[in-house]
């Protein structure tokens, strides 16, 4: 979670300036402002019809649901494929 | 008389001159020839000029239609936002091939027959690479050159696709070829290098994050775009393109989730937009074309734009390495911005301009009844959100702060990127003058409650996705790396059977003629046994006996012939 925390080594420059972003508790705010707006989302499934083409479509929360899922499974196999494909930097300069 | 003048030679032959003016001058002249183009095809009509006879075949220097039409806008469009963005770089070499580029590919934009276009096709190549080599570092002159090879490769396979397909037709008009077309799949490999098929693709991953902050903006709007038009000109409806395409998008993106030099990211999903046109020219239909075309107009733009960015934040810091970076919009407010605008309009946010063109795309593939063609359509759309509409602002932006505080990016690179921002917007916002400009007769509504509701679903809860794997830890960090992709093939695996292919001859050979030699040296020595000094044929006889032996030879030849 280290590469997520902001202004881990903000430089003494800066006079120590806070942004907004630099406070933990907005950046979780921000997450929970997205996960409401997703909710919402799903729920705007029931108050419109849908003009689709395929039966799946039709599925209740369809496109949220797959969107999450491949999205999530898609970094996954990314992290997996590291281990197989990943080499040093210079690897062909070698 | 500019009406009749070819408007690829305009750059062309205008590059002559860049090389001998300097600074604001030269700069502004390098604006003033797309913008005079620009002005150019608003007065050109439907119709072709330009006839000759050469090699025994009618050649049409220049057909003007819609589809060659609207590239040439884009193209002249594209010229005008790289030239700006590079007005501080007073480097005649890049200037002078730009605008070479730029004439070579609206040249064969505008060509009517596969002559002039592979005439073209080449110089554009050329140039390319000139323009990789205009960045003057050793891995750019490494990576040019693999491009080069590529590239003549398939300048070899147009040229002789176009030879067989002139044989057995008469004709060397540029129209729809199809497969089965004698050279017609000659002509299709030639196309597909350019537009980055599956296992053919790896030249532009490898070449385009090696040019310079400001050629690569210019790289990414041309070659692969031209092979779009290309192919949507030769190869509309030929139905092995649909699963080409739809392979090209999906898999460029799991390399785009690792790969750490974002200026790579976005060469990565460059290949996957690609894949989206190549899908729609596959499909076929009037709204199949209309949405493969009109999305490398919009792509176009925002890929230059995102390119642009990352080009400024490579400018200012020296790095394009997500590892690196992080934090920079509290120096560079502006810069994030566009980004996040480019990056929106890539993932085809409402409002953006991938939305107004993408779901054309989609909703073709959806009517001719594509299932598999369709998913993976989708999964790509919530792909290219995930890594060009979040990780290229977040790591590079956001994320964890690096340290770095660069100044903001210089006036003309922010004015090239707030054009690029604009023009993505406003075609997002108000599509119908680009629509007007398509192929066919547009009857297509974008902002429908459905096409909205269910792309919003699709993008935030990919959004959702990236956040939950960044908050659990699961989302694999930013690694300076090389991540193998199909260019391994070329750069580690042929040099190295190469040489153990050579090694093996070397040894076979060491060993060939060391068994010949010995055998010689055998008879050699044998040779030397009876004939040398000592041997047994070399003593020296007494005259005696030689004397006594003609002796008895006369004798007997006496006996015999007294008998």
């Amino acid at each position: 979670m280290t590469e997520t925390r902001p202004n881990d080594h903000a430089p003494e420059k800066d006079g120590g300036k806070r942004y907004w972003l630099d406070d933990m508790r907005n950046v979780y705010k921000l997450f929970w402002a997205l996960v409401v707006l997703c909710g919402l989302l799903l729920l705007s499934d029931a108050f419109y019809e849908k003009h689709v083409v395929f039966e799946f479509e039709h599925w209740f929360g369809f496109f949220g649901l797959f969107g999450f899922f491949v999205s999530f499974a898609l970094v996954l196999t990314a992290r997996e494929l590291r281990k197989i494909l990943m080499r040093g930097e210079d690897y062909y300069d070698r | 008389m500019i009406a009749e003048f070819p408007p690829g030679l305009l750059l062309i032959g205008g590059a002559v001159l860049v090389p001998f003016l300097k600074g604001n001058l030269r700069s502004a002249y390098s604006l003033i020839l797309p913008l005079l183009g620009i002005l150019q095809l608003t007065t050109f009509e439907p119709g072709s000029f330009g006839a000759m006879a050469a090699f025994g075949f009618e050649q049409t220097h220049v057909r003007i239609d819609k589809l060659s039409l609207l590239f040439g806008y884009i193209f002249y469009i594209a010229a005008v936002l790289g030239v700006l963005f590079a007005w501080h770089n007073d480097d005649a070499l890049e200037k002078s091939t730009a605008l070479v580029y730029v004439g070579a590919a609206i040249g064969a934009t505008f060509a009517g027959d596969l002559i002039t276009l592979f005439f073209y096709w080449e110089l554009a190549a050329i140039a390319a690479v000139f323009l990789i080599w205009a960045a003057r570092t050793d891995r750019s002159f490494r990576a040019g050159f693999r491009c080069l090879l590529i590239y003549m490769v398939s300048g070899v396979l147009l040229l002789s696709g176009a030879a067989m397909y002139a044989n057995a037709t008469g004709s060397v008009a540029f129209n729809n070829i199809g497969l089965e077309s004698p050279g017609g799949i000659f002509i299709l490999l030639a196309f597909g290098i350019k537009c980055a098929f599956p296992l053919l693709h790896n030249w532009l991953q490898d070449g385009y994050p090696e040019a310079s902050v400001t050629g690569t903006v210019f790289l990414s709007a041309f070659t692969t775009k031209l092979a779009v038009y290309a192919l949507a000109r030769g190869f509309a409806g030929t139905e092995v393109l649909i699963w080409i395409g739809v392979a090209m998008t999906a898999f460029p993106i799991f390399y785009a989730v690792i790969e750490n030099d974002l200026r790579r990211v976005l060469a990565y999903s460059l290949n996957n937009q690609l894949g989206f046109m190549v899908a729609g020219v596959g499909i076929g239909s009037a709204l199949a074309i209309n949405g493969a075309v009109s999305h490398a107009f919009a792509h176009i733009i925002y890929k230059a734009l995102l390119f642009m960015t990352m080009g400024a934040v490579l400018f200012r810091t020296g790095t394009a390495k997500g590892s690196e970076l992080g934090g920079l919009y509290k120096t560079m407010p502006w810069t994030t911005g566009f980004c996040i605008v480019g990056g929106a309009s890539i993932s085809a946010f409402p409002l953006f301009s991938g939305f107004v063109t993408k779901s054309m795309i989609l909703t073709a593939v959806a009517e001719e009844g594509y299932v598999i063609p369709f998913l993976v359509l989708l999964f790509a759309s919530a792909g290219v959100f995930h890594h060009s509409g979040i990780k290229i602002p977040f790591f590079a932006f956001f994320a964890h702060d690096s340290g770095k505080r660069p100044k903001e990016a210089p006036f003309n690179m922010l004015l090239a990127m707030g054009l690029a921002a604009f023009l993505c917007i406003a075609i997002g916002v108000y599509p119908q003058p680009l629509y007007a400009l398509l192929p066919f007769p547009v009857d297509y509504a974008p902002y429908t409650t459905t096409h909205v509701v269910t792309t919003l679903q699709l993008l935030v809860f990919s959004g959702l996705a990236f956040a939950v794997l960044q908050r659990t830890g699961l989302y694999p960090p930013e690694l300076r790396s090389t991540v193998l992709d199909f260019d391994f093939s070329y750069r580690w695996l042929a040099p190295r059977i190469i040489g153990w292919i050579m090694a093996l001859g070397g040894r076979a050979w060491t060993a060939m003629t060391g068994g010949v030699l010995l055998l010689l040296n055998g008879l050699i020595a044998r040779i030397f046994r009876t004939h040398g000094p000592h041997g047994i044929l070399a003593r020296t006889w007494p005259t005696g006996s030689m004397a006594l032996w003609a002796a008895a030879l006369l004798a007997l030849s006496l006996a015999f012939y007294f008998q």
